[in-house]
């Protein structure tokens, strides 16, 4: 390393630098604790806590309906993803089979849930290495999806809108005509994304070569979502474990193999393509039915173990339940896709500067909540 | 030669990006996504699900339908359903019957789930799409929501 | 005093009237300093309104509208606020350089103004070394900014601070050396000489293909030394938070602020005079109508402050070692390569001229 030579020759100091709770790039409450030589980061330790709520214990507290408004809590940009991943667990481990208007539903709407938390990533992407137009470029198009979700499930951000057995209530009459004009609309704004950052020399300069993971260093570190796939690891759950109706679409799994930030980033954008593509395939077939079945007002779980995992927008969350036969879960335990991709930070950012720190945290694209819970 | 392509090939991307700005600033005059909002409040509307507030209609004659069963209370995962019943002697029937005295909704509390409107068996309680719901002491937070000298609508059970 | 209006010379035989001829210098020099220090107060604070409008149009925003009509006396609203905020500081901060450093900044962005020629006689102070004296002053501003992140005993101050003199030090060169670039057509560092000799056509025109970029090297350059995105590496507020001036507040942090945007007034106006013909009019359509300069002058520049204001707002920021890559690997040789073809064209007369 020619940081090393350096060393040798002249006598440098490192320094601590606090970078948050309060800080424009951690993007929530987390603190950095930064060892810097000049520019040169040595060491980066995140500082975890304090957004910490203990929804797991609060899940043991709580009947199987109304965990699901919890995990909106937690990675609040993919919350009805997170429902859905509690929902199929439950119903996975009481047999329950949900109509096909359902899954269908869902899978649109996860789908929706993905590509609202990746144009939001997107502008802040940019905001972080400096070019601030993108994100309201960003908002502008998140906040059609939001309409949508407002006007089907009530709630801009914090959705609830799965229950166990079903949906809370059917979709709105607007809901198809809705989609379509944002994927109209979408589909002529994704190029301009690639005009505006994608393409752009400077922000090719800032992302290529940055933050560079391994494949091996991927799975070792249990990194999971875009971060993963941006370093060649195949591990998209929609793809290797399909759920609701996504064994009857065809998409492709966004892989690169280059494993920097670049690569994370354009994972990203392919997977806006995936999205639209899926949800293009769905919205005009959602089959008649019932948008929810008949389930005990007191969900009691049979005696077991249950395990269920879905693809949020950041990664792979796991829903792990262990029930004793009670309406609550003796322990509930999610794996968040945050916290294993932040355990990377201090991996693939040592050795570049407080300018490749920040473009490589908005790449691994964080979210505070989700990792404290 | 990679020198000078790099250059050319480097401002031709930087064209490309103002091309994109400088198209929304010409266009800026009807492209504004701004909403100016207490301005707009007059045309702003909310969606008809928007989770605002629970509130309880009443009609004209001052009831609801609210039978005090608790399954709200029983369905809030944060306990900001209250409800104090009492069994009173109900004039049509003469029998003992489970009455509602106060439906307190601890507004403060509520996470906006939906789950105890979901629940409600006679849609007694439902959304409201109020958002402006800032207040300047915590006290007003806590609702009575049905109104006082109100009682049950007959025929509800 | 150096400018033959009629106003001024009423002005001038008024003050005679009024006091010994030994005082009158010093009395007009005193009032041309002070119409100077208001009108330049006020442009900064339309330029920060004009910023701020220009990204909000870039943005899909609508940008201030509630002061005044337009959201005119928005930012004359932002200056009152910050003239009645305390002024505070951290401790163990060096309180006197912590002091001085806006000064620094906002006397040196001032003094530069003084050479511009705003109209045929518009001019404060015609001094015949006019762009040495204006690349020397701009890079005394430096000076503010590394004392103030020193000074502030802050790290995120430190390290802004610290990149801001290796930017503004790297790119210095890049201004300086454009800019002589045109001087080889002018032969003359004095800026009512370098307009005069536009009158048969503007330099970049006169220039062509070495000119166009010189320009371009100017602006990129001049972009970095104003520290504005995409060179903010001394700001970067998604890495420093607010870089050197983190710790100011009130009115010594309103400086800092007012200075950058009367620097990127004067990069502008030194671009104007040196590449577009300055208070000229094109092909000279009001040359009957001296004081219209004024009007063609700041036309001119208000283009040129909307170009860096559309970089700000389109491009990504460099990373600081790509900065001094872009500097010494790219324009510095494109620079020198860019001399001797101009050297060659002016001494081959190849110039264009009408």
């Amino acid at each position: 390393m020619e940081t090393a030579t350096i060393n040798n020759n002249f006598k440098s100091e490192e320094y601590f630098i606090n970078m948050g709770p309060q800080h424009p790039a951690t993007h929530g409450v987390l603190r950095l604790l930064l060892t810097i030589d000049g520019e040169i980061i040595k060491k980066v330790e995140p500082d975890l806590g304090y957004i910490h709520r203990s929804i797991e214990k609060m899940c043991e507290r709580d009947s199987y309906q109304q965990i699901v408004h919890l995990t909106d809590r937690m990675d609040y940009l993919s919350s009805h993803i997170n429902n859905e991943a509690v929902c199929l667990a439950v119903e996975n481990a009481l047999e329950l089979e949900v109509p096909e208007r359902v899954k269908v539903i869902r899978t649109i709407i996860d789908e929706l849930t993905r590509i609202s938390s990746h144009t939001l990533w997107w502008g802040v992407m940019g905001m972080d290495v400096g070019a601030l137009t993108s994100y309201f470029y960003g908002f502008r198009d998140r906040e059609m999806i939001n309409d949508i979700f407002e006007e089907t499930c009530g709630a801009r951000l914090t959705m609830n809108y799965n229950i166990p057995g079903g949906l809370m209530q059917d979709i709105h009459p607007n809901f198809v005509k809705r989609v379509k004009e944002f994927i109209a609309h979408f589909k002529t704004k994704l190029p301009e994304y690639d005009k505006l950052l994608t393409g752009n020399i400077i922000f090719q300069k800032r992302t290529k070569g940055v933050g560079v993971l391994s494949k091996e260093d991927a799975i070792a570190y249990g990194a999971s979502g875009p971060v993963a796939r941006g370093s060649g690891y195949s591990c998209d759950v929609r793809k290797h474990h399909p759920y609701s109706a996504l064994d009857k679409v065809s998409f492709n799994e966004a892989l690169h193999t280059e494993g920097d930030s670049y690569a994370r980033y354009l994972v990203r954008i392919q997977e806006m393509w995936e999205s639209v593509s899926i949800i293009e395939q769905l919205i005009d077939n959602i089959p008649e039915g019932d948008f929810k079945v008949a389930t005990n007002a007191v969900i009691k779980l049979p005696k077991g173990e249950y395990y269920q995992k879905v693809e949020t927008a950041r990664g792979e969350l796991g829903v792990y339940i262990i029930s004793t036969g009670g309406k609550n879960p003796h322990r509930m335990k999610f794996r968040s896709p945050g916290l294993s991709n932040l355990s990377l930070l201090n991996h693939i950012t040592v050795g570049g500067k407080i300018g490749d720190l920040v473009a490589t945290m908005a790449t691994i694209d964080i979210v505070v909540p989700d990792i404290d819970r | 030669m990679s020198y000078f392509s790099d250059i050319y090939h480097g401002i031709q991307t930087l064209l490309t990006g103002m091309g994109v700005t400088g198209k929304y600033f010409l266009n800026s005059r009807k492209g504004a996504i701004t909403q100016q909002y207490p301005d707009n409040r007059d045309t702003l509307k909310m969606f008809e699900r928007f989770r605002g507030e629970v509130v309880m209609p009443h009609d004209e004659n001052n009831e609801h339908s609210c039978t005090g069963c608790q399954k709200c209370e029983i369905a809030c995962p944060n306990g900001s359903i209250e409800i104090i019943w009492d069994r009173q002697v109900d004039p049509e029937t003469g029998k003992k019957k489970k009455m509602i005295d106060k439906h307190i909704y601890h507004f403060g509390m509520c996470t906006q789930c939906g789950l105890c409107v979901d629940a409600c068996p006679s849609d007694a309680i439902k959304w409201a799409p109020n958002f402006e719901n800032a207040v300047y002491d915590r006290s007003q937070l806590t609702r009575v929501l049905n109104k006082p000298g109100s009682k049950v609508r007959a025929g509800v059970e | 005093m150096y400018s033959s209006l009629i106003i001024t010379n009423n002005i001038h035989s008024w003050v005679l009237s009024l006091m010994p001829a030994a005082v009158t210098g010093i009395t007009e020099m005193m009032m041309i300093a002070m119409i100077y220090l208001t009108v330049f107060a006020v442009l900064g604070l339309f330029l920060v309104l004009m910023e701020r409008k220009v990204a909000a149009w870039f943005q899909l925003r609508i940008g201030p509208n509630r002061v005044g009509f337009f959201g005119m006396f928005q930012t004359i609203a932002d200056a009152l606020k910050l003239l009645s905020k305390e002024l505070t500081g951290t401790d163990k901060a060096d309180k006197f350089l912590y002091n001085l450093a806006p000064y620094f900044l906002i006397i040196s962005s001032l003094m530069a103004l003084a050479v511009f020629p705003f109209s045929e006689n518009l001019q404060a102070f015609d001094i015949n070394i006019g762009i040495f004296f204006l690349i020397a002053i701009s890079s005394i501003g430096v000076i503010g900014v590394l004392l103030g992140g020193w000074s502030s005993n802050n790290k995120f101050a430190l390290i802004g601070a610290m990149r801001s003199g290796v930017q503004t030090i790297s790119y210095e060169l890049s201004v300086g050396l454009s800019l002589l670039t045109m001087i080889l057509l002018t032969g003359s560092l004095q800026l009512s000489e370098i307009i005069e000799v536009q009158k048969s056509g503007w330099l970049i025109v006169q220039g062509h293909i070495p000119a166009v970029i010189a320009f371009m090297i100017y602006m990129i350059s001049g972009t970095a030394e104003t520290n504005r995105a995409p060179f903010d590496m001394v700001e970067a507020e998604s890495e420093l938070g607010a870089g050197f001036h983190t710790e100011y507040s009130g009115m010594k942090f309103a400086y800092f602020f007012l200075a950058e945007f009367i620097n990127m007034f004067i990069i502008a106006a030194i671009g104007t005079t040196v590449f577009f013909g300055g208070w000229l009019s094109p092909f000279g359509i009001t040359e009957s109508i001296p004081w219209l300069g004024v009007f063609w002058f700041l036309l001119k520049a208000f283009a040129l402050v909307f170009l860096m204001m559309w970089f700000r707002w389109t491009f990504p920021r460099l990373r600081v070692d790509q900065l001094l890559t872009l500097e010494w690997k790219y324009l510095l040789p494109i620079n020198l390569f860019n001399i001797v073809l101009m050297a060659i064209i002016v001494w081959l007369n190849f110039t264009i001229q009408f």
